[in-house]
């Protein structure tokens, strides 16, 4: 059953990666990574890891491709006229192959047979977090508060010309 | 163990289905158009008057692909910020009812203090006006 859901889910990634390098419109591109990221979320619910699947949709298919949109939209369609040209594909396909050779070698390795699955439920992680890992979820948020003071000074308003 | 799989996929299935048919239900209107157009069931008599704007609106002026506005930007780095708290949130709430047994009201704080000191980040980012359009 679950090489059933794989199978669509990897279907949906692959498709989506496709359509990221494909896309002669860069707007469709975004949307097909948005694709690739349910894809990725339905590969890490198959794998039993229910949070992580949902970050995934939450940040990476929420947030990272809204901004990326938002990023797009500030731009100006002249701009990208260029985009398609891909005139860096060598080195694409070089880093790529390297990936994938790294993968099919970790396949290798892993002896599949003797790993275990397992699953860890949302609430379990909630205890681990806020009772072992309390303090350090604190310090996470001071990440965030950085990141967030970060964007606010990055993305200055007060200068009358970009008005 | 083996029922937990079960149930877990099963769930997990039901809430893939509903999204197939989420997907299927628009995209079949599309296709089923397309083919009954194909098979010269549906005529295609365009006109001036099917093709204006249906009901309301005004003809298009410029380009689809607009410029927008830059400080749209310094909204949508904020949204993903308090998109990142969100996710500390489900495990929290998911384990609060387990934790206050034990902890009690330190439950609460841990989750007071996060949030609070991110609080003070989106109110610096409204004193420096990062919300405002003005």
């Amino acid at each position: 059953m679950s090489v059933v859901f794989f199978a669509i889910a990897a279907i949906l990634v692959i498709s989506g990666g496709v359509g990221v390098v494909a896309a002669r419109n860069i707007v469709y591109a975004a949307l097909s990574l948005l694709i690739a990221m349910v894809g990725t979320a339905g590969i890490f619910l198959i794998g039993l890891a229910e949070f992580l699947a949902l970050v995934q949709l939450l940040i990476y298919g929420g947030a990272v491709v809204i901004v990326i949109l938002f990023s797009l939209m500030l731009t100006r369609i002249q701009e990208f006229e260029f985009l398609t040209a891909n005139k860096h594909w060598p080195i694409a396909l070089i880093v790529a192959m390297c990936l994938l050779g790294l993968l099919i070698i970790s396949i290798l390795i892993e002896d599949s047979t003797t790993t275990t699955m397992g699953s860890t439920n949302i609430t379990e992680l909630g205890l681990s977090l806020f009772k072992d890992w309390a303090i350090p979820f604190e310090l996470a948020s001071l990440v965030l508060l950085i990141a967030l003071i970060g964007a606010v000074v990055v993305v200055r308003t007060d200068n009358e010309e970009d008005r | 163990m083996a029922d937990e799989m079960n149930t877990y996929f099963t769930q997990y299935g039901i809430i893939a289905i509903f999204a197939a048919l989420a997907v299927a239900v628009p995209t079949s209107m599309l296709l089923i158009g397309w083919a009954l157009s194909l098979l010269k069931v549906r005529p295609k008599k365009p006109s001036f008057v099917k093709n204006s704007i249906y009901e309301c609106g005004f003809e298009t002026i410029t380009e689809r692909w607009s410029q927008f506005n830059f400080r749209y930007y310094s909204i949508a780095l904020l949204f993903v910020i308090f998109d990142v708290e969100v996710v500390f949130l489900f495990p929290w709430a998911a384990s609060f009812g387990t934790m206050s047994e034990e902890f009690g009201l330190f439950v609460l704080g841990e989750m007071t203090v996060f949030i609070g000191i991110l609080v003070l980040g989106w109110i610096y980012a409204w004193k420096k006006g990062s919300l405002e359009w003005s």
